[in-house]
């Protein structure tokens, strides 16, 4: 039900004689519409998160980063990446 | 694709899993809220590979699931009684009433349809002038924004026959009632992501302070999830309880504030009703007074007896963690997806339906 998919903005065009601003979003190859009511500045080649066709948020690239960061702000990510080499198939 | 695969990386995801293992060290029980979340940890397995110590149990968070059996009624009376064009999303269809589904009805020849966005009801409002479009408006914090726009741009253009049938339901409330239950044990929580990404994380600070549990805003993918239970496991070992945002690539402090606006102006807060569950107070959002044009239930004056859920059924006990899907007498048996006795059954993102449809066979985390 909360199922929600980032896409990439290809083109924006208004509806209902202007009334509607609406993105054609890219989602790995399949184009669907979305609305962008609930993500007024959102551009072309931006990316939002679609849920049931209306974008929700854009995705902050910066941001979207930090999940890889976050093992080596543990303070230990060499360490690990040695002995996962050699657990691989310990879990 | 960007923003999706790569929280799906295999390596990453080992890593995180030793990790977890490492820094386990007595036994956690944490629940995720989200049915999203709940499909997630079992369709990737992820569930086997975490530490014995940690042990994950399935929330509430399925609002197909725990959608009341007298709203499926009304929605069903609506399609066959008032010849009306009832739209929802496919996994409302298939939720069984008291007597039928929406997809019972459509094969007894009433228009039901299955639409993508309740965008597409009002569309369809609009090429129909001589019908009465019904959408069937069900969903959490996330779907809300969706809904209230159907409504916001039915006014917008002055379509007189289009109305929702609104089933909101609200995750804080559901939250606290599940803590509040004596028989819960749980130690943190991951809270759900697409929720947030509109209602922002305001709601949980407090939750966090007054019953000094951890909770974690968490996303939808493998290493998502991964971080997030290990965000909660680090803070239970430590001792501590605070509000963190695994999430933050899209979830902001403040939520969003075109979609909490556009909410405000549709929706109000009432108690509600779940499925499994009972009534809890200030749970759902219904439509304004003042939008009783767009109200089915106004509209309508739709009046169905209730009738009692199914006594087999320990819904409540699986919806509040108590309970697995397998410790149910009827799982499998005279309870499955294609004939549900209970909410958690219902829905593909509902606990026991994850767990039929996914390594039921498996699960060693059970």
């Amino acid at each position: 039900m909360c199922l929600a998919i980032p896409g990439k903005i290809k083109s924006i065009e208004y509806q209902y004689d202007g009334l509607v601003r609406m993105a054609r979003v890219n989602f790995g190859g399949i184009i669907k519409e979305a609305s962008l009511d609930m993500v007024p500045s959102a551009q072309v080649g931006d990316y939002v998160l679609v849920h049931v066709g209306v974008a929700i948020s854009i995705v902050d690239e910066e941001e979207a980063e930090k999940t890889f960061a976050y093992l080596r702000e543990i303070g230990d990510l060499d360490e690990l990446t040695e002995s996962s080499q050699i657990d691989r198939h310990a879990v | 694709m960007k923003h999706l695969t790569e929280y799906r990386d295999p390596e990453l995801v080992e890593q995180y899993i030793q990790e977890l293992h490492r820094t386990a060290t007595r036994p956690w029980t944490i629940m995720e809220v989200c049915g999203g979340q709940t499909h997630g940890l079992v369709k990737n397995g992820i569930l086997n590979l975490l530490p014995d110590l940690v042990t994950m149990v399935h929330g509430p968070g399925c609002p197909v699931c725990v959608t009341p059996v007298n709203l499926i009624d009304k929605a069903v009376y609506l399609a066959e009684e008032k010849n009306v064009i009832l739209c929802s999303f496919g996994d409302m269809i298939r939720v069984p009433g008291s007597t039928k589904s929406l997809l019972d009805a459509k094969a007894g020849g009433a228009d039901v349809r299955i639409l993508y966005s309740p965008l597409e009801a009002v569309r369809l409002a609009r090429e129909n002038p001589d019908r009465e479009v019904v959408f069937f408006a069900v969903g959490f914090e996330t779907t809300a924004p969706a809904n209230a726009l159907s409504v916001v741009q039915a006014q917008k253009l002055r379509l007189k026959n289009y109305s929702i049938l609104a089933s909101h339901v609200l995750v804080p409330p559901a939250m606290e009632a599940v803590i509040q239950d004596d028989d819960t044990n749980i130690q943190g929580f991951l809270a759900a992501g697409h929720v947030c990404a509109i209602m922002g994380t305001g709601e949980y600070g407090p939750l966090v302070e007054r019953y000094k549990m951890p909770m974690v805003v968490t996303g939808f993918e493998p290493v998502d999830l991964l971080q997030g239970i290990l965000m909660v496991v680090r803070q239970l070992e430590r001792g501590d309880y605070k509000l963190e945002n695994q999430y933050t690539r899209i979830v902001r402090p403040e939520g969003n504030p075109e979609a909490r606006r556009i909410i405000e102006q549709v929706f109000e807060v009432v108690d509600r009703e779940w499925r499994g569950i009972g009534n809890i107070p200030g749970s759902g959002w219904a439509v304004r007074a003042e939008l009783a044009d767009f109200d089915a239930d106004r509209k309508f004056s739709v009046s169905i007896p209730k009738v009692p859920e199914c006594s087999d059924c320990i819904a409540g006990l699986v919806l509040k963690g108590i309970k697995k899907p397998r410790e149910c007498s009827q799982f499998g048996r005279a309870c499955s997806p294609e004939r549900p006795l209970g909410a958690p059954m219902v829905s593909s993102e509902g606990a026991c339906a994850a767990y039929y449809h996914f390594s039921m066979s498996e699960l060693v985390n059970d």
